[in-house]
């Protein structure tokens, strides 16, 4: 997959919630949504982008676990201070959006992102 | 309401374990769409007499208009309602949150409502959600849908119970639906929580094994009644006064001697 995080963010218009380097150039493996934190720690795709309503402080933990490319936090839910602080500090990278997840999933479909990483 | 039920000169009924009591501390009433509409005052407070529960906790979704009318209903009797709330935050997790005295509930149920969206009810989805006395007659009905997520975070419903000197409680946390380990993956750091309530299809020895998220935390188990038959009252008590300070100190002492759970 050649889709990196920039081409995602400025094709979606995301708003990115974290302070990290290099950002842009990193390149999700596939995509993946649920707003179950027990559902993803079991089903999302290592480097995956992960879609999700869910705000609270805990994505954090699930996405440095699975070591996700980004988290997209759909439907202008806001994470508290400390959960983007806490992001930082593990070197997630956050984006927010105004759209529901299944919009974003839609655009990511098909800008060429899939739910499984491609067969090497 | 008499059958098998004997106070002695202290009040306490006596049964097995004599110095222990009973509770239960997640029960619904009509108000709670989903809720029997068996689960009025009189018929709540004679089925817990029934099974000679000392302690049971009034907890609709999202509200606390009906607690006054159990707590008159038990008058005169040796049960002890307890004001509480099964709250819903914002991250769809089930909360218990239980209080000492109506006041503190109903100063609650201020913030609640703040919080809580406007949605009309749907009766035909949802069920009835009424206000009733302590005999079990109609008042009104709560035009607002109760079950649905407040706008409160879970960090900031602990905050507010804690402010107001209520136990915090997480319901059936081991539950997909609204159950706090499903939906947030593990009890999370900025919140101490320090006892959850897991459901009664989980035993007790399979709750940390199942669920080693919770292995360490203190266990409460209840019936989550929405039937008058889901009344349990599993939790057994040793403590000096029927006050929330003493409850969860007896759950948090994680000592057989002063808190067990026994499935009947």
């Amino acid at each position: 997959m050649n889709l990196t995080l920039g081409e995602i963010a400025k094709a979606l218009n995301l708003e990115l919630l974290t302070q990290s380097k290099d950002w842009e150039e990193i390149r999700p493996s596939a995509g993946y949504t649920s707003d179950m934190l027990s559902c993803v720690m079991a089903g999302a795709p290592h480097r995956g982008i992960w879609i999700t309503l869910q705000a609270h402080m805990n994505i954090i933990a699930v996405a440095a676990l699975l070591e996700l490319s980004a988290v997209i936090i759909t439907e202008g839910a806001q994470p508290e201070p400390s959960t983007i602080e806490k992001a930082n500090e593990k070197g997630v990278i956050l984006f927010s959006t105004k759209e529901g997840s299944f919009e974003v999933a839609g655009r990511l479909w098909e800008m060429g992102l899939r739910a499984m990483p491609p067969e090497e | 309401m008499g059958d098998g039920v004997e106070g002695n000169a202290s009040g306490r009924i006596e049964f097995p374990m004599s110095d222990f009591l009973r509770a239960e501390f997640h029960v619904h009433t009509v108000l709670s769409p989903c809720a029997d509409i068996e689960m009025i005052p009189p018929l709540i407070v004679e089925e817990a007499l029934r099974k000679k529960i000392h302690i049971l906790a009034i907890t609709d979704h999202n509200h606390t208009a009906n607690i006054e009318a159990v707590q008159k209903a038990a008058k005169d009797t040796p049960l002890k309602i307890l004001p509480g709330m099964e709250l819903q935050t914002s991250e769809e997790v089930h909360v218990l949150c239980l209080f000492d005295e109506l006041d503190q509930a109903l100063a609650f149920q201020k913030i609640v409502d703040a919080h809580l969206p406007n949605i009309e009810n749907n009766i035909e989805y949802f069920g009835e959600q009424f206000v009733v006395d302590e005999t079990g007659d109609f008042i009104r009905r709560e035009e607002r849908l109760l079950l649905t997520s407040t706008t409160l975070t879970l960090h900031q419903a602990w905050e507010e119970v804690q402010a107001l000197e209520g136990l915090f409680i997480p319901a059936h946390v081991n539950r997909q639906a609204f159950g706090l380990i499903p939906i947030l993956g593990m009890i999370p750091l900025d919140t101490p929580i320090e006892i959850v309530e897991i459901s009664r299809h989980l035993p007790v020895e399979k709750a940390a094994m199942l669920f080693p998220q919770i292995q360490n935390l203190p266990l409460i188990q209840s019936g989550d009644a929405h039937f008058l038959e889901d009344i349990l009252g599993w939790n057994y008590l040793s403590i000096p006064e029927i006050s929330l300070k003493d409850i969860s100190e007896a759950i948090k002492s994680l000592c057989p001697q002063k808190h067990q759970i026994i499935p009947d």
